[in-house]
């Protein structure tokens, strides 16, 4: 009873030798072409700039923009700061607060039924909607902004993970049963595991999600002063027409949404890549 | 041809298990199984041959404790207990986060031991299925029979008193599935386990088994029982020979009788 691997035949004919260029040729485009095209993206708004001799207080250069970024660093690096923290505490509560009800949702369905239709309602009301009011009854401003962007943010990781703990293979649960799981087990060792690559693509929402609702939220907010975070900067240089430093602030936002997201992707790569079929390479 | 009508009392030979006058009823009126006797003893292979809604898969299930039967009675003798019963699946229903020996330590694990206590029989359960080097393989760099030998490596590691087997190789191709069909019985002579096995191919449950009970559909019911009186070792040379041509035969008149019989409620 022994089992062989195929070998794989080292005969290459010319339809795979094109087949291998045209892969190498897409593993090079796959990181070139983004850049590329960032970059000529960049030049194009440089050059429109020029050509059109737009002022600066209309469309800066994206060199000017830059320069902005490094002239201001004090401020906004205090500011990106600020956005952060309530950005990745809003996550961090919408990760415990989504996994931990759908949790309580699989383990009982009058649960489940009971509280449901309060995590839609609080999912479908637009936040800058429901921000005005949470600034009325909370006083503290940084509890307000982390309550507006935890309500963006949890309910992709809820609905995900409650989707993903109801997935399990039906097989596998009678399987647990035969050999007398505890509900316990069954949670841990087959709801959980089966949960994670639905949790992770939630994680990707909400980490995005997270940062929207903080900017929002501090739209609405306003107040500004010692502690404010990247969207009050961007309102009071709109005031002040220092359209330069907008720029600088949005570039910071964006870039941080970037950084999010790939770490969420790279989280989920390391967690998935050895067994699910959406972090795994084809293999021929 | 006719329903085990004289049940022989309990604790004769080496019983391991009856169901008698079993009934199981779905929704009030889908009459999934009735009046279904059964004996099993120490070191049988019983095949369930019968077309799909004549109730085997419900038999099985009624067996492992995952549904309870209408009426009747279904006695282990001596009781039954945990690690008493191993199941493998027609999928092979592994946990594609797991390693392979980490599937196979799955039984125990959720009887609270730990993979160190246990490594011995994990590895002595791969090795009974020719898997030993790929303990540390996760089931999607397997192949579809390899998969489903990981799937029985884990019906045994408990070294259970009776292994379900529903369908198994039935998603195998025809080669796979003679060589698992070769193993299988290589096993069952190693190990002398107790086997119920659900199929739908006559070829497959003459093969294997030493005792063939065929069930006809609506209901669910046995409509013969075929003694498989060929010795073991069976090898592939006896799935050549003229006996079990004979065999087949005789099983196959017996699966076409269950067919064109119709339940007393069609036929009243």
């Amino acid at each position: 009873m022994s089992v062989t691997e195929m070998q794989p035949a080292p005969i290459v004919d010319l339809e795979e030798q094109s087949y291998a260029r045209a892969k190498r040729r897409e593993s090079i485009a796959k990181w070139a072409l983004p850049v590329i095209m960032l970059a000529l993206a960049v030049y194009l708004w440089d050059r429109v700039v020029v050509w059109n001799q737009i002022p600066h207080y209309i469309l800066p250069r994206p060199g000017l923009v830059i320069q902005t970024l490094i002239n201001d660093w004090g401020m906004l690096s205090d500011a990106l700061w600020v956005t952060l923290k309530i950005t990745l505490m809003a996550l961090g509560v919408a990760v415990a607060g989504g996994v931990g009800l759908a949790v309580l949702f699989t383990q009982s369905r009058y649960f489940e039924m009971a509280f449901y239709p309060f995590a839609v309602i609080l999912q479908v009301t637009p936040v800058v909607a429901i921000a005005p009011l949470i600034f009325i009854y909370v006083d503290n401003r940084l509890t307000g902004l982390l309550l507006c962007a935890w309500i963006v943010a949890f309910f992709p990781i809820l609905s995900n993970t409650t989707l993903g703990l109801n997935s399990t293979d039906h097989n596998l649960r009678d399987l647990y049963k035969i050999y007398g799981a505890t509900r316990w087990q069954r949670l841990r060792y087959l709801q959980l595991p089966t949960a994670l690559p639905y949790f992770l693509g939630g994680l990707r929402i909400a980490g995005g999600l997270a940062l929207i609702g903080a900017v929002v939220s501090e739209y609405v907010a306003g107040t500004g002063g010692i502690g404010s975070g990247l969207a009050f900067r961007i309102l009071e240089a709109g005031y002040r027409l220092n359209i330069p430093r907008m720029f600088a602030a949005l570039l910071l936002i964006a870039a941080t949404g970037v950084v999010i997201f790939t770490l969420a992707s790279l989280l989920s790569h390391a967690l998935l890549h050895k067994w699910h079929e959406s972090a795994t390479k084809k293999e021929n | 041809m006719s329903n085990t009508s004289t049940i022989p009392p309990m604790g004769q030979r080496d019983e391991l298990l009856r169901m008698s006058h079993v009934d199981k009823v779905f929704n009030g009126t889908v009459e999934a199984l009735r009046d279904l006797n059964l004996i099993v003893n120490q070191g049988d292979f019983i095949s369930l041959l019968g077309p799909s809604g004549c109730g085997k898969s419900t038999a099985l299930r009624l067996i492992a404790g995952l549904m309870r039967q209408t009426k009747g009675q279904i006695t282990w003798n001596g009781g039954v207990k945990e690690g008493d019963l191993g199941v493998v699946f027609q999928e092979p229903t592994l946990m594609p986060w797991a390693t392979v020996e980490q599937n196979v330590w799955l039984p125990h694990r959720l009887r609270g031991k730990s993979m160190d206590d246990v490594r011995g029989d994990i590895m002595w359960s791969l090795k009974m299925v020719g898997l030993e080097k790929f303990q540390k393989s996760y089931p999607r760099e397997l192949s579809g029979g390899m998969k489903m030998r990981v799937s029985i490596a884990r019906a045994l590691v408990t070294q259970p008193r009776l292994i379900l087997m529903d369908e198994p190789f039935a998603a195998l191709d025809e080669i796979t599935r003679h060589k698992l069909n070769n193993d299988l019985l290589m096993l069952r002579d190693k190990l002398k386990c107790t086997v119920i096995f659900v199929t739908h191919s006559v070829f497959e449950s003459v093969f294997l088994s030493d005792r063939i009970v065929v069930m006809a559909a609506r209901p669910g019911r046995v409509s013969a029982e075929v003694p498989v009186d060929a010795p073991y070792p069976r090898t592939e040379e006896f799935r050549t020979s003229a006996q079990y041509a004979e065999l087949c035969r005789t099983a196959s008149d017996a699966l076409h009788g269950a067919m064109n019989q119709h339940g007393e409620r069609a036929s009243a």
